[in-house]
């Protein structure tokens, strides 16, 4: 657990005079899952889109796969995957096709992606719908799939933006579960939620508050700081501070 | 990292084989405006229905009747007298009436032998279809006054389209609408669709750059639109016998460069609007409108108000319409209409930029 995968110092975002993210610094390291929590506004967002290579810091400094945020956006790219809040693959596609395509988009060969997708195929038990189109399949079933995809191509860090918005506990905690594998094999996964019984599935949890990040530690020992029953409890007395709103 | 932009053509290519309902509209609207244009609708005016007026029926009188009665384009319904000329226009069952003076002949005597004399014969036409009302005049004199026509000041040629076929001009306004149609609406629709259903988000955090998905984009689109075309071009020669004189090759050339064109503006209203809903709106009541009213599609642009025959200058459309017009009828070649072909590239090349730099801005 020494190896650090995301390095991030004084990160800082400005929009004219708005501080959007102010000063934040953290280390994620391999195999970790790394909770990103922070209220509507706090800055997650702008901060997870700087680690993604979709903006530009304003200052500081931050290295995500060995990849300088400031000027390696491109390259951040392709080491990382990605997974949104919204349903995010193809549903006029099969399941074949959406693997097929993603594969393309991340420059894996023919012969690696039949490989992959098999792979994953047999992991997710979806063999028998290989062709079959993703608008037909079960929510909680397309948002697996959209996890497997967004680490098709064995990126070292997995962003997950809200992943389980609008599904059901049971097939959360089935996502969960491919979580904690996709972890267990030495991915990095990166997620925010708004569910604080999810935070506390986290190996670490960092807490942003007005752009800053106000706590940062696993669950256990933010309980214990603040003397708190549960991670909801934490995430209330962090929060009651916030001067932004919505 | 070259088979990424594959892969993307591949799934625009999908999208759009999938999408069956799209693909049929895309491929029917052509065909089915082509012969609506081209047979239904027509600015020709056939079988008008004349009634006649005659006190006296002399043998001028018959005789100019009967050249009525012989004439393709009319429809003579017999004779009738002055108090029912209202009803019957009113009732529609005549369009026009043609009254002969009770001393027709000797007016027109008179009026061949070059003396002052009043109107041989009164024409009343019911005029609610000014159109139809203004061709039945000119009809209507012309074959009246067939007798004198020995002796007509006027000889007359109609050059390009001596038939007057109102098909050969609506071809090219229908190209013009019909790419805008394909190509500048749906790109529209299909890159806004991704931003509305999220999947523009994960492209974005991929390694594609930006500016591959929106050329992967438009491939297939470009294909349809280059099928259509040739559809188009097949239809116009064989079933409706437009000549394409001035050479099939430079009317090819010009409309793939308008092609590009519809793309590019397809593109600037995906960086506009938010919504696919939005896109369909824009596409529809800000480019076909114009292009409709502005283009000389429909009326031609010396008809317009000052004011509007001004704002059509910027309407793209016109110019291509009246590069084809000329090419397909006229027989121009390309070099004939370069005037027409550098303003609808300056344009192109004004819209992609735009819609391009918009496009950048938009990801930051």
């Amino acid at each position: 657990m020494s190896d650090i995968v995301i390095s991030v110092r004084n990160l800082t975002k400005c929009f004219g005079d708005f501080v959007a993210v102010d000063h934040i610094s953290f280390d994620v390291y391999r195999g970790e899952i790394f909770g990103f929590l922070g209220a509507n506004g706090a800055g997650k967002t702008t901060a997870m889109r700087m680690l993604c290579g979709l903006s530009f810091p304003t200052s500081g400094e931050g290295s995500v796969a060995g990849c300088d945020v400031q000027c390696e956006g491109e390259r951040i790219k392709r080491h990382i995957g990605y997974m949104s809040q919204r349903f995010s693959l193809y549903n006029d596609l099969s399941v074949w096709e959406n693997m097929d395509l993603f594969a393309g988009i991340y420059g894996l060969s023919k012969k690696e992606t039949a490989e992959r997708a098999a792979e994953l195929l047999a992991k997710l038990d979806f063999v028998s719908e290989r062709d079959t189109l993703v608008g037909a399949l079960p929510l909680g079933w397309k948002q697996k799939l959209s996890f497997a995809i967004a680490t098709i191509h064995r990126p070292e860090v997995v962003f997950l933006d809200e992943p389980t918005g609008g599904v059901d506990p049971v097939t959360r905690r089935q996502f969960w579960e491919m979580i904690y594998e996709a972890a267990d094999a030495g991915t990095t996964i990166f997620v925010t939620t708004h569910y604080m019984d999810e935070a506390e599935y986290c190996s670490r949890v960092s807490i942003m508050v007005d752009g800053v990040v106000r706590a940062l530690d696993t669950p256990a020992r933010l309980k214990q700081q603040f003397a708190a029953g549960s991670m909801d409890e934490v995430f209330r007395i962090l929060a009651r501070g916030a001067r932004r709103g919505e | 990292m070259k088979n990424n932009f594959l892969s993307f053509v591949k799934k625009e290519s999908l999208h759009i084989l999938r999408d069956r309902r799209t693909m049929l509209i895309v491929v029917l609207i052509p065909i089915v405006l082509m012969v609506l244009f081209g047979f239904a609708i027509s600015t020709e005016v056939n079988d008008i229905k004349v009634a006649a007026v005659a006190p006296d029926r002399t043998d001028g009188v018959r005789d100019a009747v009967e050249r009525l009665a012989r004439n393709d384009y009319f429809t003579f319904c017999g004779y009738t007298d002055n108090r029912s000329i209202d009803a019957l226009l009113r009732s529609g069952k005549t369009d026009a009436v043609v009254v002969f003076a009770a001393d027709f002949d000797r007016r027109m005597q008179s009026a061949a032998s070059g003396l002052p004399s009043s109107p041989a014969i009164q024409l009343i036409l019911d005029a609610s279809n000014v159109n139809t009302a203004g061709a039945a005049t000119a009809y209507l004199q012309g074959v009246l006054l067939g007798a004198e026509s020995q002796q007509s000041l006027f000889e007359t040629r109609m050059l390009f389209n001596p038939q007057m076929k109102s098909a050969f001009n609506f071809v090219p306004g229908i190209m013009g609408l019909i790419f805008i149609l394909v190509c500048a609406m749906m790109t529209s629709v299909s890159i806004v669709r991704e931003k509305e259903v999220g999947t523009m988000e994960v492209l974005l955090v991929s390694p594609v750059r930006p500016f591959k998905i929106i050329f992967a984009k438009m491939i297939p689109y470009f294909a349809i639109s280059c099928c259509v075309l040739i559809l188009i071009l097949l239809l116009a020669r064989y079933l409706l016998g437009v000549p394409m004189s001035g050479g099939v090759a430079g009317i090819f050339s010009l409309s793939l460069l308008y092609l590009v064109l519809s793309l590019s503006l397809g593109l600037l209203v995906s960086t506009i609007a938010r919504t696919q809903v939005a896109a369909l709106l824009i596409s529809a009541m800000v480019m076909m409108m114009p292009i409709l009213m502005l283009s000389g599609m429909l009326f031609p642009i010396e008809n317009l108000p000052k004011f509007f025959q001004t704002v059509s200058l910027l309407v793209p459309t016109r110019w291509y319409i009246d590069a084809v017009r000329k090419m397909m009828i006229q027989g121009a070649s390309v070099v004939e209409v370069w005037q027409d072909c550098v303003i609808l590239f300056c344009m192109t090349a004004l819209v992609l930029g735009v819609s391009l730099k918009k496009f950048n801005d938009k990801l930051e």
